[in-house]
């Protein structure tokens, strides 16, 4: 079977820095990925190899055995931030109607079989109560909800979530993972979730892939999350340290570099 | 006032409104002002979600030295503000957010057309009256062939819109999601600033490069915090352009104050109303 995602030796330099090097990672269909690693370690970077804006040095990636070019139409993608969108007035259903093939020529024109659409995924991620207010005037939750849905749109094999949970208090973030969860064991579509801090995903992810020092690591979290795969990762000290369904990662020097506490930070 | 007076003075309004809707010029005016109203309420709906008020104001000032310039080198103003207008807004979506989001650099680019244009002016001395013509428009010198222009522009630019309007809006509310459904955002907003610099031009010829504002933001600005959705704030977008621009016109007419004065006036007036309904009113925002 053809894999979701496979990442093979993946080398990507910006500016003259070296972001990625030698990145490998195959990923089967439907599994939950949570994607981790410090500030600047280039999961931005990988999420937009991935969803095609930014070619790679060397190296290549296959989504459903296509180039990120080609597989444009089977990935759901939902950037960090609200892109850009946010002194609109427009409705969060109306941005959401103007997301559903809005890469085609012509006019904005809804057709119904598109409102049934957008009506579905604004019922699959709950948001339909508040779909017709103004998206300027939602809450951060409602807000990533709303995000939810345009990545949902069309039915996606591979949804990309780029820090969906970043600006989000610990009860919203424990709400969105459970609709993604949701609509992932209702659809079987492989999840890569992005995220600063692995325990508030602890229960939903199968594997964890983490980068640090442009270099990858992939497995589950008894096998990635040790001191020693993440000393390896680093390049130096660090300590992982395991109570019975948390995870603390913890530089040798006493800085913690990952934490559960930031759930308020500010992102790269 | 009594009744009978009201009665008198609103049949010679009537009657004096009926004499010049009989003329060419207040017949040109009228539709020179439909067709760059309904323009600007379309491209100024997509200026208002991309917040791109600024780059639309400088393409007008921009402008002024094409439409001051052309006389030099014997276009008209029409042609020589088309040309400039079009150039730097191609120019613009191509240099992309970080120089059209820079004040300095627009601002500078700004002032040195102004700078240019009194140069051209002084140069060709033989229009002493084209400087007022051209900052606040001369909305009833507008000539049969002017007219002709306007039309063929006001047609290309909205086909030009209807095809690649579903793919602006994408890219304006969402622009990395488009980027990655391969959208090329450099080539729409270049499409996008060409036809705003075409509906510019266009207003000008109304309103003047000074209230270009007027044309392009402000029904547009005022549809956008009416409607929450595209086509219900397009369509009360050229509704209130098309209407405003000819009760302007018509006031002018019976009154002797100016359209430009009628117009930029009425769109404050409906514009404040709707704040403070929205201030007072609504509470959903």
């Amino acid at each position: 079977m053809i894999p979701a995602l496979q990442i093979s030796n993946l080398n990507v330099s910006l500016g003259g820095n070296t972001i990625l090097s030698g990145v490998n990672a195959e990923i089967g269909n439907g599994e939950f990925i949570g994607i981790f690693g410090p500030n600047g370690a280039g999961k931005t970077t990988l999420v937009r190899c991935i969803v095609g804006t930014l070619v790679p040095t060397s190296g290549s990636i296959r989504i459903l055995g296509l180039s990120p070019s080609q597989a444009g139409k089977h990935i759901g993608y939902m950037p960090q931030g609200h892109g850009g969108f946010d002194l609109t007035a427009l409705s969060a259903r109306s941005l959401v109607e103007a997301t559903f093939e809005g890469d085609h020529w012509g006019l904005p024109w809804t057709s119904k079989k598109s409102k049934q659409e957008v009506n579905r995924v604004l019922e699959v991620v709950e948001a339909t109560s508040y779909a017709g207010r103004r998206f300027s005037v939602l809450s951060g939750g409602e807000r990533q909800r709303i995000m939810l849905a345009q990545a949902l749109l069309g039915n996606p094999r591979i949804l990309v979530l780029d820090e969906p949970l970043a600006s989000l208090d610990p009860k919203n973030q424990a709400l969105l993972i459970e609709c993604i969860a949701r609509v992932q064991k209702l659809t079987d579509v492989t999840v890569l979730f992005v995220a600063h801090d692995m325990n508030p995903l602890m229960n939903v992810m199968d594997r964890v892939l983490y980068l640090a020092g442009g270099h990858a690591a992939l497995g589950t979290v008894d096998e990635v999350a040790t001191s020693e795969s993440l000393t390896k990762l680093y390049g130096f000290g660090i300590e992982v340290v395991r109570t019975k369904n948390r995870v603390f990662v913890v530089s040798s020097e006493g800085n913690v570099t990952e934490q559960s506490e930031c759930t308020h930070h500010d992102h790269d | 006032m009594s009744r009978s007076r009201a009665n008198a003075l609103i049949t010679t309004m009537i009657d004096t409104l009926s004499t010049y809707l009989g003329y060419d010029f207040v017949q040109h005016a009228l539709i020179a002002g439909t067709l760059s109203a309904i323009l600007g309420a379309v491209v100024g709906y997509f200026v208002i979600i991309r917040s791109s008020g600024f780059a639309a104001h400088s393409l007008a000032h921009i402008g002024f030295a094409g439409a001051a310039g052309a006389a030099l080198v014997g276009l008209s103003p029409l042609e020589g503000m088309l040309i400039l207008t079009v150039g730097a807004g191609v120019f613009m979506g191509a240099a992309g957010d970080k120089v059209n989001r820079s004040d300095l650099a627009i601002g500078m680019v700004l002032s040195m057309s102004l700078g240019f244009g009194t140069l051209f002016l002084k140069l060709y001395s033989g229009y002493a009256g084209q400087a007022k013509s051209i900052l606040f428009g001369e909305i009833f010198g507008v000539s049969e062939t002017q007219l002709v222009t306007m039309a063929i522009l006001s047609i290309l630019s909205l086909g030009a819109s209807a095809i690649f309007s579903r793919k602006l809006l994408f890219a304006s509310v969402q622009p990395r999601l488009a980027e990655a459904r391969g959208l090329s955002l450099p080539a729409l907003s270049m499409a996008f600033m060409a036809v705003l610099a075409i509906s510019v031009t266009l207003a000008s010829q109304v309103v003047g490069i000074l209230l270009v504002f007027t044309l392009v933001i402000a029904p547009a600005g005022i549809a956008v915090r009416m409607c929450r959705s595209f086509w219900p704030g397009i369509l009360v977008s050229v509704v209130l352009g098309v209407v405003v621009v000819w009760t302007g016109i018509l006031l002018d007419c019976v009154t002797t104050y100016p359209a430009t004065f009628w117009i930029t006036t009425i769109f404050f007036v409906i514009y404040a109303l709707v704040e403070v309904y929205h201030r007072f009113f609504v509470k959903d925002g």
